[in-house]
Parts: structure tokens; C-alpha cells; sequence
């Protein structure tokens, strides 16, 4: 199962065109992030089968499911993948449960991965199976539909940008559920999103499109940590860290470690040794090039600056910095960079002015 | 009532009952391709299928009459096959209506379907439902109110049709002479009570038939 996935897909039309060659890992959550018709969603198509891209070759693994250079191309039905739409798409005539079993039945019971329960369980819809979907709310109706995928028993889940079409709070409600398929599933997931928060939460590999083509696919830091990609994330430019928790101290703080060093966030529930995924916002960072003790920040880290690029903002800069081998980002003005003599090599401190804790 | 309406009644339910029946089998399929199509016939399909809602019935029935008869095409086929010719039976009363009520059967299933759209169907294929599967378990569902609204157009329209019965059926006892046509030999021989018993059971069932139709599918008002 943990054989990659190559998507090569090729489409001219003419108001669009998609141009793409991905190999992408067989575990884990794969983002392709972009904006509105930067071609993700065609690209989630083509993988589901439900678009013929005229010139494509998608394989998971060993399992080849078009290769228009032999003529295969098998159609959606036939593909074991689930797939989750942007709006709620369950079937207004069945019940939730109804919904759920509707691939369940389709499926041979050979190849099914998971059970009913565990299903209901682990999106937390256990109490909702008898209603029908006008009876649910947005938020549930996404969870259901994203149990009735995983009872198809897929051997790729994916997810067509299925947070967008939720409020803020209904957000918030599914994510910890879509974190806990995270951990959970050992398929791997494609998710299309244009939100950089669910990207940050929830990839492993990020896939940036822009205009039809992959400008960039990488490890999700590599990616994120990219700056010669100005105006992909634009304000929310910044880098994910994978830390650990290490202590939870008497001033309700909690200390926090990572190869690069440490840092304290508000007092957190997760017993001590919990994996903590964090976002540092480049804006959230400034540099100082001699420890400062008389300032409130808390968190400071050595690294060193690896290089710097220009921002679409005016007057403002990127700067990469390596702390013990882990990215991070900072954005500056230039003033201070000729102030400070700020070029690549140089050690230094960053300063953290807010970690975002994501979970 | 008077034993020769009462077989007209009969008549009359039988025929629409099976004209009903026929047109829900052959409007289906095409109410599919017509909501689905991407073909450039679909506009000459669609105006073949609606003629009936602006020819007069006596234009209609004057061409059946001509290729059902014993020098028309379908007269020689029949014929050929031993069947003999329909104009003037049950059978070719049959034929004539299923053309006469199809606009009525096929346009509001065709809205139904079309109000589906393809997002239910791709999820279906989605969940392993070839598109045979999913148009039985998704499409026809969620189309339910069309075919409703089929049926019952399809069957009141084929118990008030009058110029294509008096074409091509004639005035059959228990063969083609049905209610519509009873009434008007009624009031050609100004039997008025029976022609007035006859009526006001159509109007009543005409009214019954429309009520059913706005209280249980309020959407279809806009399509009549």
C-alpha cells in the first residue's frame, strides 16, 4: 500500500489547459493547494475517473486506472476510491445509514477495509444513522458523506475541497475528525483545498498549482518553506513545525521541543510526549542579532539565514532562516535588512511573537 | 346509468390505463436522453415529441389514419404480419393516444431529470454504481415527483382526448367509442340527462385529477 501514485494528465481547452506530471506518496495527506481554476479540482476528476483527461496516466501503485498510450481508461465505477464532494452531496431520498451502505453494498466484502462501526465511531455520526440528510446539519451531512467514502472501501480517499462550502464553527467541528483520519488511515489522501490553515493542519506533501501546472510538490515544509513562491500564501506565508510536548510548567505554560530547540504556548491538555503540530506565521518572526533578555517574547531560537527574496508587498522581504535544520520563516522590511546587515550565512536570533497550534 | 356509458367508462379507463402504462415505458428513456444529451438533435427530438401539444388532433389523426390504413406503411406492415389494419380497433386507439399524450408524459419527467443534475450520478459512480445501477437507485428516486406528475398528465389527458379518437377509432361499442365520444352522440340524439351525467363526471374527475396533482407536487403548477 505504500506504493506512489503517478498522475500525468493533459488538457487543452479552449478557455483551460492542465499540464501535469505528479509522482505523490502512497500514505499520508497530499494537498494541492491553488486558487480557483488554477485546475485542482479537474485534476481530483481525472483521478476519479469521472473526466478523461485525452492524454493521462494515473496508477496507484501497481494498479493502473487509465494509460491513454495503451487505450485503458476504467471508468469511476470500477475504481476503488471514495471520494467526498465540496457540497454536501448525500442522497436526499436515503437515510444517513442508507447513504453510507450505498457503496458498502457496491462493494465486494473481500476487499472492504472497514467496519460499519468503526466507521460511525471514528466520524462520531453514530447518533445521527436513522436521520435524513435534510434533517442534518452541514457540518454532519460532510461526515457522514465522509464515512460513506470510507465504507467503498477505497484504496484512495479523496476530498474535493469539503470544508468550503461550511461556516467557520461547523469548520472547527469537522477538523478534528478529518485529523483523526489522518492518523488513522493508512490510504493515501488527496485533498484540494484554497485554504492555507487546512493545509497547514492536515498535509504531509504539498502541491502547488497555479494556472494548470504544478509549480512546486514537496515535503510540506519544503514546500511551505519555498520563497522564491512569493504571493502563493501571501500574508499567511509561514512554516509547520512537528514538536513534542516536553513539560507542562507551574505558570501555565507548556514547553514545547523540536529538533531546533523549544518554545512555550499556552498550558495544553496533551499529556507530556503528545506530537503537537504548530504553524509559525513568517510575519509572527522577527530577527535580533544579539540574544535580547528585556523584551516580553518568550520564544527565541538560533538559526541561521539561509537566503532572502522579495515579497509582493512593498518594502518587505523573506527571509529563510535553518534552525538545526528545520526552516523557518521570517518576513522583514528591507530597511531592516541593510540595518542589520542581514545576508545569507549569518547567525542570529528569531523571535516568535505567536506559535499557532493546530489541533 | 345506462349500460352503454358505463361500457364507455370502462373503455375509457382501459384505454388510459394502458396508453398510461406504455407512454411511463417509452416516454422514460427518452426523457433521459432529451435531459442528457449534448446532441444536436436534441432540439429536432424535442420539437418531434411537443408536436402534439400544438397540433390540432384532427391533423394528427388524419395522418395515422392514412399510414395505418390499408395503402399506408404501418397498414401494409400490419397486414403483412397478419394483425390486420388498426384504424377503427382498440389497439390503434392505443397507438394514436400514446403519440397524442407523449409532450405530457415525457416533459415533466424530462424537468425532473434535468433538476437531478450530474453531481448525484457522479457520486453514485463514485460508490461503485454502474450508470444502469445508478439510474435505477438515484435517478429514478429523485425524479419520483416527475413521473408522478407524468402519470397522471399522461392518464387525464388520454381520457379527454376527442378529435384523434373520432378520426382513427371511430364509434365502437366497447372497442372505441369512449366517454368523450358517448357524450357527443348523446347530445346528437339530445339525450341531454345521460350527456349531463357523463360531463359532470368528467368535470369532477378532470377536477380531482389537477387537485391531486397541485397538492401532493406543488413545483409542477409552473410547468402547466
Amino acid at each position: 500500500m505504500t506504493s506512489e501514485i503517478r498522475a500525468k494528465f493533459r488538457v487543452d481547452r479552449a478557455d483551460f489547459s492542465l499540464d501535469l506530471d505528479l509522482t505523490l506518496p502512497g500514505r499520508g495527506v497530499t494537498a494541492l493547494f491553488g486558487p480557483s481554476g488554477s485546475g485542482k479540482t479537474t485534476c481530483l476528476r481525472a483521478m476519479a475517473g469521472l473526466e478523461r483527461a485525452p492524454l493521462g496516466r494515473f496508477a496507484l501503485g501497481d494498479t493502473v486506472w487509465q494509460d491513454e498510450s495503451r487505450g485503458v481508461f476504467v471508468p469511476a465505477h470500477r475504481r476503488a476510491l471514495g471520494m467526498v464532494f465540496q457540497e454536501a452531496s448525500l442522497f436526499p431520498h436515503l437515510s444517513a445509514r442508507r447513504n453510507m451502505e450505498f457503496g458498502q453494498k457496491r462493494t465486494s466484502t473481500a476487499t472492504s477495509g472497514f467496519s460499519f462501526s468503526d466507521v460511525s465511531e471514528l466520524l462520531g455520526i453514530g447518533h445521527l444513522l436513522e436521520r435524513m440528510p435534510a434533517q442534518l446539519s452541514g457540518g454532519e451531512r460532510q461526515r457522514v458523506a465522509i464515512a460513506r467514502a470510507l465504507l467503498a472501501a477505497p484504496q484512495i480517499l479523496l476530498l474535493d475541497e469539503p470544508l468550503a462550502a461550511l461556516d467557520a464553527r461547523r469548520k472547527l467541528e469537522i477538523l478534528p475528525y478529518l485529523e483523526r483520519l489522518h492518523r488513522e488511515l493508512a490510504i493515501p489522501v488527496i485533498y484540494v483545498s484554497h485554504a492555507p490553515d487546512e493545509v497547514a493542519r492536515l498535509a504531509d506533501h504539498l502541491v502547488l498549482l497555479d494556472d494548470g501546472k504544478a509549480i512546486a510538490s514537496g515535503l510540506l515544509n519544503t514546500v511551505l518553506s519555498r520563497i522564491d513562491l512569493p504571493g502563493t500564501f501571501a500574508d499567511d506565508a509561514g512554516v509547520v513545525i512537528e514538536a513534542t510536548v516536553a513539560e507542562h510548567e507551574a505558570d501555565e505554560l507548556t514547553r514545547l521541543e523540536f529538533p531546533g530547540g523549544h518554545f512555550y504556548v499556552a498550558q495544553r491538555k496533551e499529556p507530556v510526549g503528545s506530537p503537537l503540530r504548530c504553524r509559525i506565521l513568517a510575519r509572527d518572526v522577527s530577527l535580533a542579532l544579539a540574544p535580547q533578555t528585556q523584551v516580553s517574547i518568550l520564544n527565541c531560537v538560533n538559526a541561521v539565514v539561509a537566503e532572502l527574496a522579495a515579497t509582493a508587498t512593498p518594502g518587505q522581504v523573506l527571509v529563510r532562516l535553518d534552525v538545526a535544520g528545520a526552516p523557518l520563516l521570517a518576513r522583514i522590511t528591507k530597511r531592516s535588512v541593510s540595518r542589520l546587515g542581514i545576508r545569507p550565512g549569518l547567525a542570529l536570533r528569531a523571535q516568535i511573537k505567536s506559535v499557532a497550534l493546530l489541533g | 346509468m345506462h349500460s352503454d356509458d358505463l361500457a364507455a367508462v370502462w373503455l375509457t379507463l382501459k384505454l388510459a390505463s394502458v396508453v398510461t402504462l406504455l407512454l411511463l415505458v417509452i416516454g422514460t428513456p427518452i426523457a433521459w436522453w432529451l435531459a442528457r444529451t449534448r446532441s444536436r438533435l436534441k432540439g429536432a427530438v424535442g420539437a418531434l415529441v411537443a408536436l402534439p401539444l400544438v397540433l390540432p388532433p384532427t391533423v394528427l389523426g388524419f395522418y395515422l389514419l392514412v399510414t395505418m390504413g390499408p395503402n399506408g406503411p404501418i397498414g401494409k406492415f400490419t397486414e403483412a404480419l397478419g394483425i390486420g389494419l388498426l384504424p377503427f380497433t382498440f389497439p390503434g386507439l392505443v397507438i394514436a393516444s400514446v403519440i397524442y399524450s407523449l409532450p405530457f408524459v415525457v416533459q415533466p419527467i424530462q424537468n425532473a431529470f434535468e433538476a437531478i443534475g450530474e453531481r448525484p450520478l457522479e457520486v453514485a459512480a463514485t460508490l461503485h454504481a454502474s450508470p444502469w445501477d445508478a439510474f435505477w437507485s438515484v435517478a429514478v428516486p429523485l425524479a419520483r415527483p416527475g413521473f408522478i406528475s407524468g402519470a397522471i398528465l399522461g392518464f387525464a389527458h388520454t381520457v379527454g382526448e376527442f378529435g384523434v379518437v373520432l378520426m382513427i377509432g371511430g364509434n365502437i361499442p366497447n372497442e372505441t367509442r369512449v366517454v368523450s365520444v358517448q357524450i357527443y352522440d348523446h347530445v346528437e340524439a339530445l339525450e341531454y340527462t345521460q350527456a349531463h351525467w357523463l360531463s359532470g363526471g368528467m368535470l369532477l374527475f378532470s377536477f380531482i385529477v389537477l387537485l391531486a396533482l397541485y397538492t401532493f407536487n406543488p413545483a409542477r403548477r409552473k410547468a402547466l
